[in-house]
């Protein structure tokens, strides 16, 4: 061997503490999902449509209507958070896909092999997933503004619909990994998608409050953590809105249903790669 | 020195079938490594387990110095890995592509960028690392997937099938790079194969594997002249591993890992 120049190996290289490995590492994956979206964010854009159709032609017809008792807010103000909520469902809930498609690429055994834990990979993953979900909470805003929704604008407020949105949606794109990881494939999971999004967006407070529910979907409505989202987003969005929950509980179930679905996903996540 | 990798009777079933049967292999430290051998000879299986993404079923085995199942994160640290499949991710830049590997495993933030200049230096890739992967052409991307296994300077390489897919100016071109990674840096690469010209030219010894066990073990040469005389390792693979053409036990032969390796070449080429 014609030994160029043996370059010394950093054998044992020093590394952070394990908590902090976890962070930057998490920070590591979700930064490169959004920088996947800055370099290109048609996929995003074309996410934004839907919620602007609900809220001019579904919500412009049920308010004429005045079909569904929503209390002292006008049925639009009613809307507005329950369509944020569920566009940022929608998007967060095919999440997976990208996943597979990793898993198909390759992309997804480099990550795996490298030191990063298990569960530093998936919090990355659903950090991306919640901050994605940012854009199209700037154009629900924009529409809503010019739609004449009652929204408050104060930072507090404005803060707090940020934290809501990026918490709710990294619990769906974590629930959507976990059923990517379940299934495996992209065929599969398309259907699934579908079949999950639908109750999940039905039997919550999205469109019509909880009381008007027959008993059997009020139970289910009280399990669903986007009741929980919705609720808190309509407090904190609408002026005058009052919600039905404090917002305390509506924050520690959006919280606690994040951990418990990284966790799972933490252990599912290797066997893609299997 | 200790082998930089050690499997006594490594072993892996799914189901019914036994993808790698008992397998004890040393591999020494700076060696160039081929595991030869037809479609679900247990190759892939083999180094899936060796990298921690698969559990064995039974056996033992350590890289660098780490027990596979009790150390999974030092042996992590301690590796590169080429998958057959592509691992660059496509919609980032090669740089970006780079970094985030130089951040997965906390490379010293003072040395991050002057590493990752060398490694687009080494492979030729400077004046497009800002591009993004998905616009390089097969080999380009080969060659920044080695770069990017190599950033931490791994003490083991492992490389699955490197040139499947590629030209032969380009297929030249890696080989010249794993031969350079190899003596300026003493890296032991294990590696995959399906032409028996590149282990020939690369691989200071070979073994063959068929239906999940190592048949045989030497250097190009010994093997080659157990075939019979005036034989080459193409001669050596059949008379190792049979006709290949065996329709029982073939698991990695099957339509679902065609497929795969057909995308794989089309993407690519």
């Amino acid at each position: 061997m014609t030994s160029l120049e043996r370059v010394e190996r950093p054998a044992v290289w020093a590394e952070p503490p394990a908590p902090v490995r976890f962070i930057l590492d998490s920070w590591t994956i979700a930064e490169g999902e959004l920088r996947k979206l800055r370099h290109d964010p048609t996929e995003l854009l074309t996410r934004a449509v839907q919620p602007l159709l609900w809220l001019l032609v579904f919500g412009q017809v049920m308010a004429q209507t005045r079909a569904i008792p929503t209390g002292s807010l006008g049925y639009i103000d009613f809307l507005a958070p329950g369509i944020l909520a569920q566009s940022a469902l929608f998007s967060a809930i095919f999440f997976g896909i990208a996943v597979i498609w990793e898993r198909d690429l390759g992309v997804l055994h480099k990550y795996l092999v490298s030191p990063a834990s298990r569960s530093a990979l998936v919090t990355g993953k659903a950090l991306a997933g919640g901050l994605r979900s940012l854009v199209q909470a700037t154009m629900v805003y924009a529409l809503a503004l010019v739609m004449g929704v009652h929204l408050r604008l104060d930072p507090l407020s404005l803060v707090g619909v940020c934290l809501v949105v990026v918490i709710g949606s990294a619990a769906f794109a974590t629930f959507s990994l976990v059923i990517a990881c379940l299934v495996r494939t992209r065929e599969r999971f398309m259907g699934i998608g579908q079949v999950l999004t639908m109750p999940l967006f039905f039997a919550s407070s999205a469109v019509y409050p909880i009381s008007i529910m027959p008993d059997w979907l009020q139970v289910i409505a009280h399990v669903n953590p986007l009741t929980y989202q919705v609720d808190a987003l309509r407090g904190l969005m609408i002026q005058g809105s009052v919600e039905s929950f404090p917002l305390a509980l509506d924050f520690a179930v959006l919280m606690a249903s994040t951990v418990i679905l990284i966790v799972i996903a933490a252990r599912l996540y290797p066997r893609l790669a299997q | 020195m200790p082998p930089a990798i050690s499997t006594h009777e490594l072993t892996r079933r799914f189901d019914a079938l036994t993808a790698v049967d008992a397998l004890t292999l040393d591999v020494q430290t700076g060696e160039v490594f081929g595991l030869l051998g037809p479609n679900g000879a247990g190759k892939t299986t083999t180094i899936k387990m060796l990298i921690t993404l698969l559990p064995p079923s039974g056996g033992t085995a350590s890289v660098a110095g780490h027990d596979i199942r009790r150390e999974p994160r030092l042996v992590r640290r301690s590796i590169g890995y080429v998958p057959q499949l592509l691992s660059s991710d496509g919609a980032l830049s090669a740089r970006e592509n780079l970094m985030t590997s130089a951040r997965l495993y906390h490379l010293p933030g003072a040395d991050r960028r002057a590493r990752i200049g060398e490694a687009l230096e080494f492979m030729g890739l400077e004046s497009s690392a800002d591009r993004l992967v998905r616009t390089f052409s097969g080999g380009m991307i080969r060659r920044l997937e080695i770069a990017q296994a190599m950033l931490h300077r791994p003490e083991v390489l492992f490389l699955d099938e490197p040139t499947v897919g590629l030209d032969p100016t380009a297929r030249r071109a890696v080989w010249g790079h794993i031969r350079g990674l190899r003596q300026a840096e003493g890296t032991t690469i294990l590696l995959t194969t399906h032409y028996m010209d590149e282990a020939a030219e690369l691989c200071g010894r070979v073994g063959f594997m068929h239906l999940g066990k190592l048949v045989a073990l030497g250097t190009p040469a010994e093997l080659s002249a157990q075939a019979g005389p005036g034989k080459n390792l193409d001669d050596a693979f059949s008379y190792f591993t049979g006709s290949g053409l065996s329709e029982a036990g073939e698991q990695g032969g099957q339509y679902r890992d065609v497929a795969r390796t057909r995308r794989t070449a089309r993407r690519l080429g």
